[in-house]
C-alpha cells in the first residue's frame, strides 16, 4: 500500500526559503555556485527549473524507480550522496517537506557525511569559513555556530523567497541538469517502510453555524459560559 | 509486548519535559523494560519522576556541555540500544528528539517513523499510526529492522502514573562523541518572553489568522487571550508573514494543542492547521467565509469579519467579567 500524490512535482513552498538563503549566502560570499540536488520521481525538474528560474546555477535531479516510497533515510542516502558528488561545502534543506513533514532528512544527510547538523534555523550568517546561525527552541532561539563544511536546515517564512524574473526563467531552460539513477550514485535501497492501512480518523460532529448580524458575541457568550468558561 | 524500549526523556528548565512522561506511558505499554535517557537534569529527580511512570531504569549522559544535543545523544543512545537489546526507541517530534533520530538511525541504519500519534504491537511488529490531511485520514506504517526508531507528537497519548511506581537505577554514562559531527556549539539562549500559560499546556487558546487582516490587529487576540486566561496562538500563515513568532505556531509544523477551549480567529483552517488543534475539546471559529473548512469542525461557527466582532466581544466579556 501506498500513498501517492496525483498532483504535478513542483517546488515545495518550504524549499522556495532554502533556495533563497542559499542564493543571499552565495551573493553575499561574492559568487559561490549554487547548485540544486533533488530526488523526484520519473525525471520531474519542473522544481528543479523554478530554482533555476530564481537563480540557481545548476541542478541533479535523482530518479529512480527503486526510489518510491522511500523512507526519509533512504531519501537522505541519496542526497547526502549528490551532495558529495557535486562538492558541496554548505548543505542547505528545509527542515520538513509540505506533506511529509518527517523533519529528519537533513540531520541525517548531515551524519551520513559526518558533518554537523546546525537544524531549524530561522537567520543564517556565514563568517569565513564558518556558519552561524539563529536556532528555534521550544521558547524562543539557541545561536549555534559551526565550521564547514556544515548542513543547516531551515523553518518556513524566514526570508520572502524572490519570485523568477521572465529572464530567469528563460536563462533557467538552458542551464544544466544532470539526470542521474540510484546506479550512478553507485548506491543499492530497499525499502524498509510499509503502509500497513488508511482509514477515516474519528470526524468531529458539526456544531452550530451563525451568521454575525452584529450581535454574535452574544452567541459566543452564550456558549462560554455553558462550557463553565465564563 | 516487547522487552526493551528505550525512551529520549529530554529536558525542559532543569527538570525532565512533560512530553517525556507520555513517552514512558506509551512505552510502559508496549515493553516490559523501559530504560530512559537523560541529560542536562539531576538525575535523581529525574529517576523519581520517571519511576512513577513505570520507567525502570535510568541512563543520564550528564551535561552536554552546550554542544547541539543531536550528535553527541545520539552517539550514547547508540550504547544504550546494544546494551539493553533495545527494540524500540521513542523520542518527542520536538527539535531535539528529531535531531536525535536522525543521527540514530544512521548509527544503526535504521529507517524513522515519524509525527507518530499512536504506537502499538501487532504480532510483535511495532505499527505506528500518523494524522494525514488535516488529520482526516490515519495512515498506519509499520517499519522492518531490527530497531523500531519512533517520534511521537506532544499531546498525543495522555501522560497517566503507573499503578505500581518502578525504582529505576541510575546508571551513569558520558558524552565523549569526538567526531567531526559535534561540532555544533550553542553559543547563546535566548527566550522569547510571552504572557499568559504556556501555549501547549494552556486550557484556553486563542488563535489568530490572516483574517485579522493586519499584524497590528493581533493585539485583539492578546487581548482576548488576557481576558479569558488563556494562551495566544497562531496559523502558520501570519508566523511565515512576520507577524509573530515562530513559537506561538500551531499546526502540523508547530505545536500541538489540546485545550478545553480553541478559539480560532481569522482561520480558514488548513490542513497544517486542523492537525495541530482537532483535539481542543470546544472549538469556537470566527471566519469571513462560510466554506472556511475550520467551520465544519467548530462546536460554534461564526460566519463574520474577524475585525468587527472582535472588539464588541472584548467589550461585552468586560462587562460580564466586570474588567
Amino acid at each position: 500500500m501506498r500513498l501517492t500524490r496525483a498532483a504535478k512535482a513542483i517546488l515545495d513552498d518550504s524549499d522556495a526559503y532554502g533556495v533563497e538563503i542559499a542564493l543571499r549566502l552565495a551573493e553575499a560570499a561574492g559568487g559561490a555556485e549554487v547548485i540544486l540536488v533533488s530526488m523526484a520521481p520519473n525525471q520531474e525538474v519542473q522544481g528543479v527549473r523554478t530554482g533555476l528560474a530564481m537563480g540557481a546555477t545548476s541542478a541533479v535531479v535523482i530518479s529512480d524507480p527503486a526510489l518510491a516510497g522511500a523512507d526519509a533515510l533512504t531519501t537522505a542516502k541519496v542526497l547526502a550522496s549528490a551532495a558529495q558528488r557535486v562538492g558541496a561545502d554548505l548543505v542547505i534543506a528545509a527542515t520538513e517537506s509540505t506533506d511529509g513533514y518527517t523533519g529528519t532528512v537533513p540531520a541525517q544527510i548531515a551524519a551520513l557525511l559526518d558533518w554537523p547538523a546546525l537544524t531549524f534555523a530561522k537567520q543564517i550568517e556565514l563568517r569565513g569559513a564558518a556558519v552561524s546561525i539563529q536556532r528555534q527552541t521550544e521558547d524562543g532561539y539557541d545561536v549555534v555556530e559551526a565550521d564547514l563544511p556544515a548542513v543547516v536546515s531551515v523553518t518556513a517564512g524566514v526570508v520572502e523567497p524572490r519570485y523568477p524574473s521572465f529572464k530567469g526563467i528563460m536563462s533557467a531552460k538552458s542551464k544544466p541538469v544532470e539526470q542521474l539513477t540510484l546506479a550512478d550514485l553507485g548506491l543499492s535501497v530497499e525499502i524498509r517502510e510499509q503502509v500497513v492501512a488508511v482509514e477515516d480518523a474519528e470526524a468531529r460532529a458539526a456544531g452550530q453555524i451563525v451568521e454575525d448580524d452584529g450581535s454574535a458575541e452574544t452567541e459566543i457568550i452564550n456558549y462560554l459560559a455553558q462550557i463553565k468558561v465564563l | 509486548m516487547l522487552t526493551n524500549c528505550v525512551i529520549l526523556a529530554e529536558p525542559q528548565g532543569g527538570a525532565v519535559a512533560p512530553v517525556a512522561l507520555e513517552l514512558a506511558t506509551l512505552a510502559r505499554s508496549l515493553s516490559e523494560q523501559v530504560t530512559a535517557v537523560i541529560y542536562d537534569v539531576d538525575a535523581q529527580e529525574a529517576a523519581k519522576t520517571l519511576g512513577s511512570y513505570g520507567v525502570t531504569a535510568i541512563i543520564s549522559l550528564g551535561s552536554t556541555d552546550s554542544h547541539l544535543p543531536g550528535v553527541p545523544v545520539a552517539d550514547a543512545m547508540r550504547e544504550v540500544v546494544s546494551t539493553v537489546g533495545a527494540q524500540a526507541v521513542l523520542v518527542a517530534q520536538s527539535y531535539t528528539g528529531r535531531d536525535v533520530l536522525a543521527r540514530l538511525s544512521v548509527l544503526l541504519d535504521a529507517p524513522v517513523l515519524t509525527n507518530a500519534v499512536m504506537v502499538r504491537e501487532v504480532d510483535g511488529a511495532v505499527v505506528a499510526d500518523n494524522l494525514v490531511f488535516g488529520g482526516e485520514k490515519v495512515v498506519s506504517s509499520k517499519i522492518t529492522a531490527p530497531v523500531q526508531l519512533l517520534a511521537i507528537r506532544p499531546k498525543s497519548i495522555a501522560s497517566e502514573a503507573a499503578a505500581v511506581p518502578a525504582n529505576p537505577a541510575v546508571t551513569d554514562a558520558s558524552v565523549s562523541s569526538n567526531t567531526k559531527a559535534n561540532r555544533a556549539v550553542i553559543v547563546s539562549s535566548h527566550v522569547e518572553e510571552r504572557q499568559g500559560p504556556k501555549l501547549d499546556e494552556a486550557e484556553i487558546v486563542v488563535s489568530g489568522g490572516r483574517g485579522l487582516g493586519s499584524a497590528e490587529n493581533y493585539r485583539y487576540v492578546e487581548e482576548l487571550a488576557g481576558l479569558l486566561h488563556g494562551a495566544t496562538g497562531a496559523s502558520r500563515a501570519i508566523v511565515d508573514a512576520g507577524w509573530v513568532p515562530y513559537a506561538y505556531q500551531v499546526g502540523q509544523t508547530g505545536k500541538t494543542v489540546k485545550p478545553n477551549l480553541y478559539l480560532a480567529i481569522g482561520i480558514s483552517g488548513a490542513t497544517q492547521h486542523m492537525v495541530g488543534m482537532k483535539g481542543a475539546k470546544n472549538i469556537i471559529a470566527i471566519n469571513k467565509d462560510k466554506d472556511a473548512p475550520i467551520l465544519q469542525i467548530a462546536d460554534l461557527g461564526v460566519v463574520g469579519d474577524a475585525q468587527k466582532l472582535l472588539p464588541r466581544l472584548i467589550e461585552a466579556i468586560r462587562q460580564r467579567v466586570g474588567a
